[in-house]
């Protein structure tokens, strides 16, 4: 549906993205992830056509949208939405401020009215149609945001950041709200996120967004299990990070030296490869002595010293030095019940499948 | 001391009394001021959003210069337009010299500056995120500019009533280019350094209370107006009320 091809946009002399090649698909959640600061508003407001890129173009079903007359790029626009970070409303009704979108393209009044109350109906504000807009809370004001996108009925909604701002309790309603537009609507939406569990939750398909460049497009598994570099893994949240080398491989089943200790992983990689391997914290299980993990279920098992213990919501982070070091995600009750503290030895298992391999050249 | 007393009641009494003369002046002002005011406000606010809305070389320049003729003394108005208008001068055929409608044309050009900069800064106010929402909504460039112009009418309000209170309260234009003729061009401001100056001090403090009361309106105005307004733009008119 959307086609991008070499896109980039430069302002005051920075080059804030560039080479920006990606297809996104009509009916699908596709999100940007990456750090703040790396460009994922700037796609969101070219794909709007709110501003031009530098170079590139963005194809709209065939259409290319740079090379078009302001009327072409209206009509275009008049078939997304989308919701700002910050979103603003005008000083006047919640009603009037969802009415806007129709008021610009010409709706009859009477058809208007009742589109807005459906679209109200859906955010769940009906009952605040008549207040003044300015005196809403965050959460309520990015609801009639995304109310105010809705009523349009647009092909694509862009949401840019629509939590950023928001306590947990209004994220978990926007994010509710928008896979329910999306079940509901079949609407494509263009999302961004700084917030990797967020880009989990919603997303279908991810764009990974660092210095203004697309470095990884894939499915959640690919990004979140399968990053294709350090910069990647360590935003998906893997802190673990081996260096090695790859020392034999049978049929797919490789092992690699990691000073001194040897892990089993699945890689096609051929013996005397440079390997980097990723372990995601919450693929380390803990035991606290040899033969409490089966080793059918952990084919690794490294015996370790609790460097560290750092809690992490329900969870507690915890830092094993094996000779390097490992992060496990362990649950504060499994702390607890292990009897986990700095200083003891424990076995930390992890599955072969479990451990991503890139080669170093790679 | 009580020469003062004496005068103030003197001058209660000839407000109260509605002295002929008194009302005379204190009309013809408000007539003056008011047409200065509507004829600066139809060019103001167009002029003031196209500079807004339009970018053009050279932009920062003339919003400086707008903010320079902020202070302008009116004295120099005065002059500059007395060369203008007097019979010798390239406007001197129009005769508007020592007439009530070249004081308007006077203060209109006074007050042009403030208020076009008022706007400006009135339309600089609202947020920007809004005129991104307006345009990602599906508006027209002109249907975006009509949005926000209503977005900042009440600071822009704000900009036509501080304009009044310039032109009302100017002395300098007034006296050069209406020439404080008595029953013609004769306005509160004139009236009262004239009066002053002849030693009528009830007469000059009845006029001076009228344009304090002027003033007083003016100021109660302006706070219903900005009670309704953004901090943003609040802050654009000068800070917040506390």
């Amino acid at each position: 549906m959307i086609r991008i091809e070499g896109l980039s946009r430069r302002a005051g002399g920075k080059t804030i993205l560039e080479s920006i090649d990606l297809e996104i698909h009509r009916g699908e959640i596709f999100t940007f992830i990456g750090p703040s600061g790396s460009g994922k508003t700037t796609v969101l407001r070219l794909i709007d056509l709110l501003d031009m890129p530098t170079t590139g173009t963005i194809m709209f079903d065939g259409i290319d949208t740079a090379a078009s007359n302001e009327g072409v790029r209206l009509s275009i626009r008049r078939r997304m939405a989308m919701v700002f970070q910050k979103p603003a409303v005008l000083n006047t009704t919640v009603a009037a401020n969802v009415a806007f979108g129709l008021k610009f393209r010409g709706v009859e009044r009477s058809d208007t009215y009742s589109r807005v109350h459906e679209a109200l109906d859906i955010v769940g504000l009906p009952h605040l149609a008549g207040r003044k807009a300015v005196t809403l809370s965050g959460g309520e004001m990015q609801r009639v945001a995304i109310a105010r996108a809705l009523v349009t009925r647009p092909e694509v909604l862009l949401l840019d950041e629509p939590t950023a701002n928001l306590d947990p309790v209004n994220t978990e309603l926007i994010e509710k709200l928008i896979l329910s537009i999306h079940r509901k609507f079949h609407t494509t939406i263009i999302l961004s996120t700084h917030d990797m569990v967020q880009g989990q939750r919603l997303a279908e398909r991810i764009g990974v967004i660092m210095d203004g460049r697309i470095v990884q497009v894939g499915s959640l598994h690919d990004i979140f299990y399968r990053p294709q570099g350090r910069d990647i893994a360590r935003f998906v949240g893997i802190d673990t990070m081996l260096k090695g080398i790859v020392t034999s491989n049978e049929d797919g089943h490789a092992k690699v030296s990691v000073s001194n200790t040897v892990f089993e992983v699945i890689s096609p990689c051929t013996p005397g490869t440079q390997v980097t391997l990723f372990i995601r914290p919450e693929e380390i299980t803990v035991a606290l002595k040899d033969g409490d993990l089966p080793k059918t279920s952990a084919r690794n098992q490294l015996k370790g010293t609790i460097t560290k213990m750092v809690p992490f919501g329900p969870f507690v982070r915890t830092t094993i030095d094996f000779g390097s070091d490992l992060t496990a995600l362990v649950t504060r009750r499994s702390a607890d019940e292990l009897g986990l503290t700095v200083g003891m030895t424990i076995i930390a298992g992890i599955k072969a499948t479990a451990i991503h391999v890139i080669p170093e050249s790679g | 001391m009580s020469e003062i007393i004496t005068g103030f009641f003197q001058a209660i009494h000839l407000i109260i009394t509605l002295n002929p003369e008194v009302m005379q002046i204190a009309a013809l002002s408000l007539f003056i001021s008011l047409a200065a005011t509507i004829i600066a406000a139809v060019i103001s606010i167009p002029l003031g959003g196209l500079i807004y809305f339009k970018e053009f070389r050279g932009k920062r320049v003339i919003i400086v210069l707008i903010q320079t003729l902020y202070s302008v003394p009116t004295v120099v108005v005065g002059l500059v337009l007395y060369l203008l208008l007097s019979r010798s001068g390239p406007l001197g055929v129009f005769g508007l010299l020592f007439t009530p409608e070249g004081m308007v044309l006077g203060q209109t050009v006074l007050i042009i500056p403030i208020m076009t900069g008022l706007v400006i800064a009135a339309l600089g106010g609202v947020d920007r995120n809004i005129s991104d929402t307006l345009i990602s909504l599906g508006a027209t460039g002109f249907q975006t500019i009509v949005q926000i112009v209503r977005e900042a009418r009440l600071a822009i309000l704000s900009a036509v009533v501080l304009g009044f209170g310039r032109a009302i309260s100017e002395v300098g234009v007034a006296m050069m280019i209406g020439g404080n003729i008595r029953d013609a061009t004769r306005v509160l401001t004139t009236a009262i350094a004239l009066q002053t100056g002849i030693g009528d001090f009830p007469f000059s403090i009845a006029l001076g209370i009228i344009l304090l009361l002027i003033a007083l309106v003016v100021v109660i105005i302006m706070n219903l107006i900005t009670s309704g307004l953004s901090f943003e733009s609040q802050a654009v008119l000068g800070g917040p009320r506390t």
